[in-house]
């Protein structure tokens, strides 16, 4: 019965181990989940590790559990909730029926539907959040079914999908970022001076218990980051996401060294530090400055006429937009290229070519993620 | 029987929270609770210590805190100044020993419920040096060469900013859960339970107000539950009119922390 919550779990990507299955198991052994509501929550707190995975499981649960049959003993306890609840109201008739009478006679003639058909799943008491009957209190009145309000039914919940705005792999903030890119630190010992105490400890020891100081550099971030960036054009829809790249990249102050340079559509002859102010530095010379430690983040949509890419731009000689890309690409081998577009769009000539030249990940939080992995060189990042 | 957790007088909790707490007391995990700042994570653990009439430890973890100061602490330092000077008994071991927080609850006669509050600030490794302490409720102490067992598996509870990610491994072995931000309603007995009576006029007019400001696009830090309080405070103190709450935006700097802010703000007016 609940192995297709499982199925379904891994088939919205989500990793769920033996480990917490057994706890969930046994948390259904304990009698943690008695009812649909209780499974939800009690599935949701063990399977579930992050709010940013609370929508694939409302995705999940409502697929395994939308359909399922009410057991007999239910309907007889909605029968009873009824008489209890119509017995609290002291008589009050609820909006859209004429008397008492007529609500129960509804209430009855859905239950008896529900048992005639099977299918049912959309059309139960306790969960519609339009139905006069359930506990979701979207309705102006009715009868409330269970015990205390507050919870809608799981189900309903579930298909409410209230957590939409938290999956990671759609929306994201200067905070996200933020976090996704500390992973680049890179420490080594270079920085101040700093008192070592197991040093001094092991020295003193050694001196017979002469107090002798000992002293270390602290720890320093060595990472070199360049973010290289496509403005204007058909990259202003995507002008406020890369602001907040921006924004949190220029925040963290823990990189050795970081610059921004920006280009249109591809780098031709120059880099500029900014368009406004014409501030710009011949691309050679900023190709020269890179070392193989240089982490190199390129931005944009990688969209453009295929001679923007295969030309070298307003009539110069020498070598192409995509020439300048292959060098940076081969010269710092840990560069990775982030797309404000979604990879469905990814199919296009342009993108194709600058996709071979370095890996192309989508600039959402899952994809800064796995970019960063990639610069970190680590083997477990794959291009998407 | 175990003990229940269903919410203290000064401790609003809404169901979910309740069922997760019990899941977790039940099958012995540590709760990881995530949240907005000012939800309340860190009142939890007092709310489920003083429910459960359990002692309460308090972990709180920064930037430079290391696992094994949680467990015990060698104080080398004094044992070495002890024999360099003569003073103790130096070849008593146990006297240089000090219990960290979970030390302390393993040692413990009672179960204790544990705080780990703001797992997120340590390094990015610190709870995976935890794993085997809060799986197995057990350590091993080198200089003594003994081993601390906890005779009581406390009850654990971590908070976190989501400032850092927390390692899989880790996640794994918590039961999660995440404080939404209080809806109006719930936001109305919380404020209950810190002012009581406060008229309705005023409630209304400020609730509008700072709903509307977490609705403001754009806001860098968007005001929480512990700031409304205190600008409430302030609004019933100076007895300011319910209607210049919504007109005039008094003690504005209360709500929002950060200049950006209170520019965009104004500027949306």
């Amino acid at each position: 019965m609940l192995l297709p919550l499982l199925y379904n779990l891994r088939a919205q990507g989500l990793k769920v181990g033996i480990g917490e299955w057994l706890a969930f198991l046994e948390g259904l052994r304990q009698g943690l989940a008695t009812n649909l509501d209780s499974l939800y929550r009690l599935g949701r707190a063990l399977l579930i590790h992050s709010e940013t995975h609370f929508d694939a499981w409302d995705l999940a649960f409502s697929a395994t559990f939308k359909g399922v049959e009410l057991p007999p003993d239910l309907r007889e306890q909605l029968a009873q909730w009824l008489a209890d609840a119509m017995a609290a109201e002291g008589g009050r008739v609820p909006v859209g029926f004429e008397s008492m009478e007529e609500l129960k006679r509804e209430f009855e003639k859905r239950l008896r539907e529900q048992k005639e058909r099977h299918d049912g799943g959309n059309y139960w008491i306790g969960t519609g959040g339009s139905s006069p009957f359930g506990n979701s209190g979207r309705s102006d009145g009715g009868v409330r079914v269970g015990g205390k309000g507050g919870g809608g039914g799981a189900v309903a919940v579930a298909d409410e999908r209230r957590w939409q705005g938290y999956r990671t792999d759609l929306t994201l903030g200067v905070r996200d970022f933020k976090v996704a890119l500390r992973a680049l630190r890179n420490f080594s010992r270079e920085g101040q001076i700093q008192l070592d105490l197991p040093g001094t400890i092991q020295r003193t020891a050694q001196n017979a218990g002469e107090i002798e100081l000992d002293f270390r550099p602290a720890r320093i971030n060595r990472m070199r980051v360049v973010l290289l960036v496509d403005t204007g054009g058909s990259m202003d829809p995507h002008a406020a996401l890369v602001s907040r790249l921006f924004s949190a990249a220029a925040e963290l102050k823990t990189f050795k060294t970081f610059d921004i340079w920006h280009f249109h559509n591809a780098p031709y002859r120059y880099l500029y530090r900014s368009y406004e102010n014409f501030d710009r530095t011949p691309t050679g010379e900023v190709f020269e400055k890179l070392t193989p430690e240089h982490r190199l983040v390129w931005v944009g949509d990688a969209c453009m006429a295929p001679w923007e890419l295969f030309s070298s731009g307003w009539g110069d000689a020498g070598p192409t937009g995509f020439d300048w890309i292959s060098r940076f690409a081969r010269r710092c081998p840990q560069s990775a290229w982030l797309n404000p577009d979604p990879p469905k769009y990814w199919d296009h000539p342009t993108v194709r070519a600058i996709g071979g030249a370095m890996p192309m990940f989508p600039l959402t939080v899952d994809g800064l993620k796995r970019a960063v992995q990639k610069l970190r060189g680590g083997a477990a990042a794959r291009a998407a | 029987m175990e003990p229940r957790f269903s919410g203290t007088r000064r401790y609003i909790a809404d169901e979910g929270l309740l069922a997760d707490v019990n899941a977790a007391v039940l099958l012995g995990r540590p709760l990881l609770v995530k949240g907005e700042p000012g939800t309340g994570k860190t009142m939890l653990a007092a709310a489920v210590a003083e429910a459960l009439e359990m002692p309460l430890l308090v972990w709180s973890v920064k930037s430079t805190t290391k696992a094994v100061d949680g467990l015990y602490h060698y104080d080398v330092v004094q044992r070495l100044n002890d024999a360099r000077f003569g003073e103790g008994d130096v070849r008593d071991l146990r006297r240089y020993i000090r219990y960290g927080v979970l030390g302390q609850a393993f040692r413990a006669e009672q179960r204790h419920v544990v705080l780990i509050d703001e797992v997120d600030k340590a390094d990015l490794e610190f709870p995976n040096d935890l794993l085997r302490e809060l799986d197995e409720m057990v350590f091993h102490v080198p200089e003594l060469d003994e081993t601390v067992r906890a005779a009581h598996r406390p009850v654990v509870i971590i908070t976190s900013n989501a400032e850092k990610e927390l390692p899989d491994a880790f996640l794994r072995r918590c039961v999660f859960h995440y404080i939404a931000f209080p809806d109006r309603e719930r936001m109305k007995r919380i404020v209950d339970v810190h002012l009581p009576g406060l008229p309705e006029a005023l409630l209304d007019a400020a609730f509008t107000r700072f709903y509307g400001l977490r609705r403001v696009e754009g806001m860098r830090k968007k005001p929480s539950t512990s700031e409304l309080v205190d600008w409430l405070t302030v609004l019933a103190r100076a007895g300011v009119p319910p209607e210049d709450i919504v007109t005039k935006f008094p003690f504005s700097g209360i709500l929002l922390k950060q200049e950006a802010d209170l520019e965009l703000v104004k500027s949306r007016r």
